[in-house]
């Protein structure tokens, strides 16, 4: 009966697509054309409207309907015309079936891994920095970017991968380009997620330094987690939702206890410096990494994907139930002067390095090669994990600039504003944003202030601004006043993933690190031998603190030094990925459809070769790295302390600080080059013959029926329950 | 997993469906439900199953072996 089996792709879906599909009904056509106007209305509004209020609805609007008509028409395009997405070919999940690594996976639920895999700090972090150029741009970009860059790329790298049995981006750039593009792609991915790791780190740091409420309930984070593991471990095993209930009823009041810390007379030991936060950031992710991943690791997880699930949705929600107009400006005066205080250079290129997650992130292809590849179960599902899951983050990315862009501009600046330039004080504070042109009160100030009950002032990093943003939107929507609340749950919920990402990221850097010294030295690539794992995490953890280090005490203010770099590495790892797809198109010889990767291609190599361009050769100080170290060593050989250094030490740590900065940034660029260019002998090979055969795995025919889409249409439907029947009478007569 | 093993239901009302709905996602999500389904494979291929305990512990071992990154 087995042996029988017919192989039937669902809904009658093909190579050509799934032609069985009313997709031309008249109602169907109305729909369209409805979707088509809201988004057209929207986007005239916000084209329109200068110097006056306009609601934040507007830009949710215009960004959800141009997410869908983008995933109706655009992602389709790709699935079917570009990559012909071919359900009668089955999946490495299909073939290589394991039960662990290689498993079939509901599309809804692999959607779901896949997201919480991508979406982090990134996108809340990006757009809230951006927000000093206006809103618009930012909107314009995060939009745009996503539907023709950073979906693609996902849904790109996903679909090779998946082709070649879920193999990593690393692996295939020296298996399709060569072995210099592969040496070079495996230093720029380590040291790329060092910087990421470190960026990351630091934004935590910002954000709870000087916070004992904070520290209070980021702290206990720790032994819930610890609880979460021994339970999940010895008392019931693999109950993970009720555990992961009772986790987040301990997490909220770990967040309304610490409202009581100054009440208790903690206030004062839980007061921490930045220095005191970085060592113990640095002592935590060493021993998260070596401890069994299920005491912390895996139960942190779980708190941290269903916090980030709820919270975007419970956000979606309070944006419509609040209607925040927006205080921010359409277009600031930043975006053409390139003087901002919260990163320096002009709109281009330097907007589009600052969102890098939420419109193109290359972080993204190291997660859509390798774990989700494995786990598709239909071919044409990579479209609704690849294109839709990253037009999800970008959602989250738009509710980011709106809760940055709904708070008082002034008040924006008096928190974004390095501590070099407000002197860290109320007053200070007040005098420089007055002197940006920005009314502020010392009473606005302190009144916000003690509404949330922390400092603001100078609280640089991203996440003490989004949690202010959402802290309103939310007291808005939901009354109560508790405003302080709010602001500490969002503080929560960012630094719940950022804690996670830095422990996985670590994790993940040490296997990628005893991989490759095991090419050299074999037992060291042993991941279960404990001398090797214990070096491998050491080394990782310092590589990305001493970059935390370098941050958190560079005079100059450590995310306006850092976040470009971590911003350009992230482009340029999306470059890497991009030359790769560009390169396998034209190895498969669809040369007519190359552009849908090399438009983003050159966009990318554009904007992130001029930003590293700018930010190694630039003469203004306040953009290049060199220049500003020049400016403070003839400073100090003339005997001078420039401002905001106060002594000879901090201007020791400005020149030493600037000149790492600037060597990583053209070492990252260089590597780029040396990948485009080894691909480039690819590209001129490949287009002299027309194609050239690839690692893609051969087909095998599919046996599964499964539907394609988020809603599985009524023949879909149809298919499944015939497809489970027959299973079901399979199994009966092997019986 | 079995491709799309949706919500079954006796056709119970919508509301009814929806929670069935979020509670079936929500296990599968979280990795509870993978017992339910090795039990669903043990049955079907007549092979008698390991104790939770032990089988939560092979899905340990295999995580301290492997690695999910999570992004920025």
């Amino acid at each position: 009966m087995s042996t029988s089996t017919t192989i039937r792709p669902p809904g009658g879906s093909g190579p050509e697509g799934p032609a069985s599909r009313p997709g031309r009904s008249p109602k169907s056509i109305a729909v369209w054309v409805a979707v088509a106007l809201v988004g057209a209305t929207c986007w005239t509004v916000l084209a329109l409207s200068r110097d006056e209020s306009v609601s934040a609805l507007w830009v949710l609007f215009a960004a959800i309907s141009s997410y869908v008509i983008a995933y109706r028409f655009y992602s389709r395009f790709i699935a079917y015309q570009v990559l012909r997405l071919d359900d009668t070919r089955a999946t490495p999940a299909e073939r290589l079936h394991d039960g662990t690594d290689f498993e079939l996976t509901d599309r809804r639920v692999l959607f779901g891994h896949h997201f919480a895999a991508i979406a982090g700090a990134g996108p809340l972090v990006g757009p809230v920095l951006a927000a000093q150029m206006g809103y618009l741009p930012g909107t314009i970009w995060i939009i745009v970017g996503v539907i023709i860059a950073g979906a693609v790329q996902d849904m790109l790298v996903l679909f090779f991968s998946m082709r070649r049995d879920g193999k990593s981006l690393g692996q295939m750039v020296r298996e399709e380009i060569g072995v210099v593009g592969g040496v070079a792609a495996l230093i720029a991915v380590f040291s790329i997620m060092i910087i990421i790791l470190a960026v990351l780190a630091l934004v935590v740091v910002n954000a709870l330094a000087e916070s004992p409420w904070g520290v209070f309930s980021i702290g206990l984070t720790i032994p819930i987690a610890f609880f979460m593991g021994f339970y999940l471990r010895y008392l019931r095993p693999g109950r993970v939702l009720e555990v992961t209930a009772v986790g987040f009823a301990l997490l909220m009041l770990a967040i309304v206890g610490g409202g009581y810390v100054e009440a208790w007379g903690l206030a004062n030991a839980l007061t921490l410096s930045k220095e005191t936060l970085t060592i113990m950031l640095v002592v935590y992710g060493f021993v998260a990494s070596i401890l069994p991943v299920w005491m912390l690791l895996t139960p942190r997880d779980y708190l941290s994907t269903f916090m980030k699930i709820g919270v975007i949705l419970l956000l979606a929600v309070g944006l419509v139930l609040a209607r925040p107009v927006l205080e921010n400006e359409a277009v600031t005066s930043f975006a053409t002067a390139g003087n901002g205080p919260v990163f320096a250079g002009k709109l281009f290129p330097f907007l589009f390095i600052t969102i890098a997650c939420g419109a193109l992130s290359g972080f993204h292809a190291l997660i859509s090669s390798g774990t989700t590849p494995k786990m598709l179960a239909k071919e044409s599902q990579v479209r609704m994990i690849g294109y839709g899951g990253m037009l999800m983050e970008s959602f989250v990315a738009i509710s980011a600039l709106i809760a940055a862009s709904v708070i008082d501009q002034g008040l924006y600046f008096a928190i974004n504003a390095p501590a070099g330039v407000t002197g860290g004080t109320v007053d200070g504070a007040v005098a420089f944003v007055n002197g940006l042109g920005f009314s502020l009160t010392p009473d606005q100030l302190q009144a916000a202030a003690d509404a949330v009950e922390e400092d603001l002032v100078s609280r640089t990093g991203g996440a003490p601004t989004l949690a202010l943003g959402i802290a309103l939107i939310f007291s808005e929507a939901f009354g109560g006043g508790a405003t302080a609340f709010w602001y500490h749950f969002a503080i929560m919920f960012e630094a719940l993933f950022i804690l996670t990402a830095v422990d996985a990221g670590t994790r993940v850097g040490r296997f990628m690190l005893q991989d490759t010294i095991g090419n050299l030295w074999p037992r060291f690539a042993d991941t279960r031998w404990k001398p090797a794992a214990w070096t491998a995490s050491a080394a990782v953890v310092c590589c990305w603190g001493y970059m935390l280090y370098v941050g958190v005490t560079d005079p100059l203010g450590g995310i306006n030094q850092l976040f470009p770099l971590f911003g350009i590495a992230n482009q340029l790892l999306a470059a890497i990925a991009l030359t790769l797809c560009v390169t396998l198109f034209l190895k498969h010889g669809w040369l007519r459809y190359v552009w849908v990767p090399a438009i983003p291609l050159v966009w990318d190599l554009v904007v992130t070769l001029t930003a590293s361009y700018e930010k190694v050769f630039s003469s203004d100080p306040t953009i290049g790295y060199f220049a500003q170290a020049d400016r403070y060593r003839t400073a100090l050989d003339a005997g001078e302390v420039l401002a905001p250094a106060t002594d000879v030490s901090q201007m020791d740590t400005v020149i030493f600080n600037s000149t790492v900065n600037g060597i990583l940034q053209a070492s990252f660029a260089l590597l780029v080059i040396v990948i485009v260019a080894n691909a480039a002998v690819i590209w001129a090979r490949a287009l002299r013959v027309g194609s050239l055969s690839t690692t893609e795995v051969p087909a095998v025919p599919s046996r599964i029926v499964a539907p394609s889409d988020f809603i599985a249409t009524r023949e879909e439907k149809a298919a499944v329950a015939a497809w489970e029947a027959e299973q079901a009478e399979t199994v009966g007569s092997r019986r | 997993m079995r491709a799309s093993a949706g919500p079954v239901a006796p056709a119970p009302g919508p509301v009814r469906r929806a929670v069935a709905g979020v509670w079936w996602y929500l296990r599968e999500l979280s990795g509870e439900a993978q017992w339910d389904h090795y039990l669903e494979r043990c049955d079907r291929d007549g092979v008698v199953p390991m104790t939770r305990r032990e089988f939560e512990r092979h899905r340990d071992d295999h995580r301290e072996g492997s690695t999910q990154n999570r992004c920025c």
